[in-house]
């Protein structure tokens, strides 16, 4: 437990959430545990697990741009009375529902707290923290951290350009947006830009598929085009015991894919894939129904951030847009790239991407990617990994640049007329 | 009466029947709210009642036997429909319960009772029938030694509407581990529930209910349903396409056997090389099947064949498979009808089969396989008297035979097709559950294989003490909501606390109820030791601990580490609040509000810690 309290506080530094050696684990099986010695909060947050009787409980600090906008969101929350943050991403919505927002940390405040939902935001001392606990296993509450700092930022700035639109903004947050966006680009300078080398198609056997899926993933994470490391990748493969769909697990780190891909039978003559990423059904929809012979899906956060963005703001369909939005809707990137972005939900229900993507996806000759609305993008590539990347780099560069053309058209005075 | 809402709380009814079958009386009484507060329904209620008389024999006329639905039965809450059915074990001695699924439980709440409470013996065959607030006794002699499927067909003619649930040979015949079927498919499988059902001469509940369920906050209520579906379609296990919405609980049999899991040869090896022939898909190729499911459950896991008969959960499709030498698809069809038709628990007798052959060295083809199952099942034909000894179980059978070790066991229950060597979390589970060998009261399987919450590293014991204990407190919340156990590898109590809360206007955290849990928990803990169940129960075959697997390059599967488990072990006594031997301490059992029982065995003062 303790190496893997380690493991993942080192993880959350690694992917720019937090400054190398904050975030702190708690863990307990029979005997408490840490994930360094010294931390000013450990007396808190011992009470607070001890409280709970979770296995792992983590306290984090987000720095930059991230810091800056769950701060916002939740200083917003306790303003307003709500308590708690509801950023309305796909994720979010799936798995966490809503954010509690708790002022000062203490233990009584992260047990009430944490015994309602799997995370929350502290505000204390003017900074946010993320607090969130874990019944199995401290990657529990790293996957809840990433995901609430991923979930505020894109709902920060989805809230922006909506209040824009709609001319409820202050000049005292535009004031704040323009501290975050000059943070941001700090942040995003840590990112590499090129296109990486990655594995040429076609691929010989199982084994040089894998391997490029594993590089694959790998890149997705080093170049920040998914929150954390989640995310799915895919690829249709013949191998002697007939086609494959290998896909990653569900619940896999796509830095981590070694050992967690799983063979799916194209003849559907076995359940082995039953760990598959939830999004398998999906995935094989495009391959069946289009020439598609790999799939990346990332959660590059201008892209979802660009697909809640929506001009309509008196649509009769507002709060069903996720699941629900009957409009065309998409863009053409510089590079010429027709990305279209359809409503779903996660996996296979009723509302589920499985039945919106894949026609996306497929439509004429097939595109190179679609965004499913606050969700990520999914992009093809014919032959191998290369062409996806391709179209993951240039949606996510193509949809911050517009974004920013949106908030300064409408701060312009294209859009409606500003509040003081 | 139609459409009547029942009682003046939400969710529950406030109301329990009391049936005296020796003297034919019934009565029906309050549930008083701080026990519906402390114990929620189904199983915890049913521990609740069972408590003051938890060391009778089970033969005792003042046994009860309760049948309890949930705070959320007959809601719209997704998938609590359940019931669950408590009572003392004549298999392994220790508490008895399984859970139901069905309609019994929401046509009983409906009915007005949040719990049926059984006592007494019928000096002849009865069944119970009721009908809103009409309660008779009925005679069911004539429904003796009938198959199942006929029992339910007959009662039906006369009964066409509500839920039904019987026995069927087997719990008259003295098989300890009868079962009880509702609505023809639903097996309440386990701990031989069904035979203390044949004990007390009751052969059968039929139950309509026209009423209503008052929900404290319809809005809220749909909000927490739209959470827990929406958590329910991002579930590959249960949704996804080979999930058990498309293949039943089937769909684990191949993941069983490519982990290396896939219980062979009475648990001697964990590979069984024709399992890709025997799968989910292969019988979905066969049998054609229909797809059918529990009143209020989005995933739908069962499944009949085109000619009505059901197909085989996961442990049967394994047991009658792999773990007794038969690769023919068919015999593992028939074997699983049979045991319905029967009115038996489909693991326990495979396990038992396994036994008797590794045991004695005989081959068991298709017509002795279903010779034996007859004999344990009904006492009958050329295998009779084999088959009855069989039917006490594997423990007693090998016990008997003077070779103890062969009985793949915990505490006397028979365990299903996972084995423990590919997953230590579910070594320690099997060994410490209150019922025995049972992977449902923590379910480690949800994240030593299906990967959720997050993946574990299925070969270490690292963090599973206290993994295990929450699950188990979790899956004692479920099993008294009476929410069926698959949907806790999708949704948790948090989202489940939302329903509970707007359902009984009660404000409940998921901490709320894994609370309620533990007491649970702790409350079955209680009533083993009165009967002497301490640590040396808690343990595993000694094969697990000195044979591997048949592991893979890939896949090595070794003996479990045994140190590693004792070690283990006692630090989920310590989280659990137990001693060092895994008895209750007075002081936990003050600390979660449960009487100390007269006359029990456990430490007076705390040495375990708690948490």
């Amino acid at each position: 437990m303790t190496d893997f309290a380690v493991k993942y506080a080192a993880k959350l530094a690694g992917v720019g959430l937090c400054a190398e050696g904050e975030p702190f684990f708690v863990v307990q099986d029979a005997e408490l545990a840490f994930s360094h010695a010294g931390d000013q909060r450990q007396g808190v947050a011992v009470a607070a697990i001890q409280g709970l009787g979770a296995a792992a409980l983590l306290i984090a600090r987000p720095i930059g741009a991230c810091q800056m906008t769950v701060l916002a969101l939740a200083e917003e929350a306790l303003a307003s009375g709500a308590g708690f943050v509801v950023p309305g991403d796909c994720e979010t919505r799936t798995f966490l529902h809503d954010l509690p927002v708790v002022r000062g940390l203490d233990a009584p405040g992260l047990i009430e707290a944490l015994s309602r939902r799997k995370g929350c935001i502290v505000v204390a001392d003017g900074q946010a923290l993320l607090a969130a606990a874990g019944s199995v296993s401290p990657e529990q509450a790293f996957v809840t951290a990433s995901s609430m700092a991923f979930a505020c930022f894109v709902a920060y700035f989805a809230k922006h350009l909506r209040d824009l639109r709609a001319g409820t903004m202050t000049e005292a947050r535009r004031a704040v947006f323009a501290a975050i966006r000059a943070q941001l680009d700090q942040d995003m300078a840590r990112l590499p830009g090129e296109m990486p080398e990655l594995l040429p198609g076609p691929f010989a056997d199982e084994d040089q598929a894998r391997a490029a899926m594993v590089q694959a993933g790998r890149f997705v994470v080093e170049y920040g085009l998914v929150d954390s490391s989640f995310g799915n990748v895919s690829c249709r493969q013949m191998a002697p015991s007939g086609e494959l769909l290998l896909i990653s697990q569900t619940g896999s780190s796509l830095d981590e894919l070694g050992g967690c891909i799983d063979p799916c039978r194209f003849d559907g003559a076995s359940c082995v894939g039953l760990t598959a990423s939830s999004e398998l059904t999906a995935h094989r929809a495009i391959y069946d129904g289009g020439p598609a012979l790999a799939i990346l899906h990332g959660h590059p956060r201008f892209a979802v951030i660009l697909s809640m963005d929506c001009e309509r703001l008196d649509c009769p369909g507002l709060g069903e847009c996720h699941r629900a939005c009957a409009t065309p809707r998409g863009f053409t990137t510089d590079a010429g790239l027709d990305i279209p972005i359809v409503p779903g939900e996660v996996g296979t229900g009723p509302f589920g991407l499985c039945n919106t993507l894949p026609p996306a996806l497929n439509q004429g000759q097939g595109r190179p990617g679609a965004i499913v609305y606050g969700h990520g993008l999914f992009a093809t590539g014919a032959v191998d990994f290369r062409a996806a990347f391709a179209t993951l780099l240039d949606v996510e560069r193509f949809s911050r640049e517009e974004y920013f053309r949106r908030v300064a058209a409408l701060d312009a005075g294209a859009g409606p007329p500003r509040r003081k | 009466m139609p459409g009547q809402l029942h009682g003046q709380c939400h969710g529950w009814t406030g109301r329990i029947l009391l049936v005296d079958l020796s003297t034919g009386r019934h009565e029906t009484r309050d549930l008083p709210e701080d026990v519906r507060a402390a114990f929620l329904g189904g199983r915890g209620l049913g521990g609740y009642f069972l408590r003051d008389f938890a060391t009778l024999p089970c033969d005792h006329p003042d046994l009860p036997l309760t049948i309890a639905s949930g705070p959320l039965t007959g809601t719209d809450a997704p998938a609590s429909s359940f019931c669950h059915i408590t009572t003392r074990s004549p298999l392994t001695g220790t508490v008895g319960d399984a859970s139901a699924g069905g309609r019994l439980g929401a046509e009983l709440k409906r009915a007005g009772f949040d719990a049926l409470v059984v006592t007494g013996r019928a000096a002849r065959p009865c069944g119970i029938e009721i009908s809103d607030d009409e309660v008779r006794l009925t005679d069911a002699a004539m429904l003796s030694g009938l198959p199942t499927h006929d029992v339910f067909t007959r009662l039906r003619q006369r009964l066409p509407h509500g839920s039904l649930a019987a026995t069927g040979p087997a719990a008259e015949s003295g098989s300890l581990f009868a079962t009880l079927l509702v609505d023809l498919y639903h097996q309440a499988g386990r701990c031989g529930v069904g035979r203390v059902f044949g004990l007390k001469n009751l052969k059968y509940l039929a139950v309509r209910g026209r009423g209503a369920v008052r929900v404290a906050d319809p809005a809220g209520l749909a909000r927490a349903r739209e959470d827990i579906l929406r958590l329910v379609n991002a579930s590959p296990a249960l949704m996804g396409q080979q999930g058990f919405t498309n293949f039943g609980t089937g769909s684990l049999f191949d993941l069983m056997d490519a982990r290396r899991m896939m219980p062979t040869d009475n648990f001697a090896r964990t590979h069984f090389p024709p399992a890709g022939e025997l799968n989910a898909h292969a019988y979905h190729t066969r049998y054609h099947p229909l797809k059918r499911g529990c009143e209020g459950c989005p995933v739908d896991c069962k499944r009949l064949s085109a000619d009505g008969r059901p197909l085989p959960e996961c442990d049967a499709m394994s047991h009658f498979t792999a773990l007794i030498g038969n690769d023919m698809i068919e015999l593992a069809m028939r074997a699983n009808d049979f045991c319905a038709c029967l009115g038996l628990d489909p693991v326990s007798a495979g396990v038992a089969l396994a036994c008797h052959r590794e045991l004695t060295g005989e081959a068991l083809d298709p017509e002795r396989v279903l010779e034996l199952l007859l004999g344990m099942g009904k006492g009958e034909g050329p295998a009779a008297r084999l088959g009855r000894e069989l039917g006490q179980g594997a423990a007693r059978y090998a016990g008997a035979h003077g070779r103890p070790e062969l009985a793949m066991c915990v505490k006397g229950l028979e365990l299903p097709a996972c084995d423990p060597r590919g997953a230590y979390g579910l070594a320690l589970a099997y060994a410490v559950a209150t019922h025995g060998g049972s992977n449902l009261r923590a379910n480690p399987l949800s994240h030593e294989v299906l990967r959720k919450p997050v993946a574990t590293d299925r070969f270490s014991f690292s963090g599973k003490a206290r993994s295990v204990k929450l699950a188990e407190d979790a899956a004692a919340a479920a099993d008294s909501l009476t929410v069926c156990a698959h949907l806790l590898l999708a949704t948790g109590m948090e989202e489940y606390a939302r329903a509970f809360a707007a359902v009984t206007g009660q404000t409940a955290t998921a901490g709320d109820l894994l609370a309620c849990g533990a007491r649970i928990e702790y409350q079955e803990r209680l009533m083993n030791a009165q009967n002497g169940f301490s640590a040396v129960a808690d343990d595993l075959p000694a094969r697990f601990f000195a044979e591997p697997g048949s592991g893979s390059p890939d896949i090595p599967v070794p003996p479990v580490p045994r140190q590693e488990f004792l070690a283990a072990r006692a630090a989920y006594y310590r989280i659990r609040g137990l001693t060092p031997d895994g008895l209750p301490t007075r002081e936990m059992a003050a600390r979660l509000g449960l009487p100390w029982p007269d006359g029990s065995p456990a430490q007076a003062a705390g040495e375990g810690e708690g948490a």
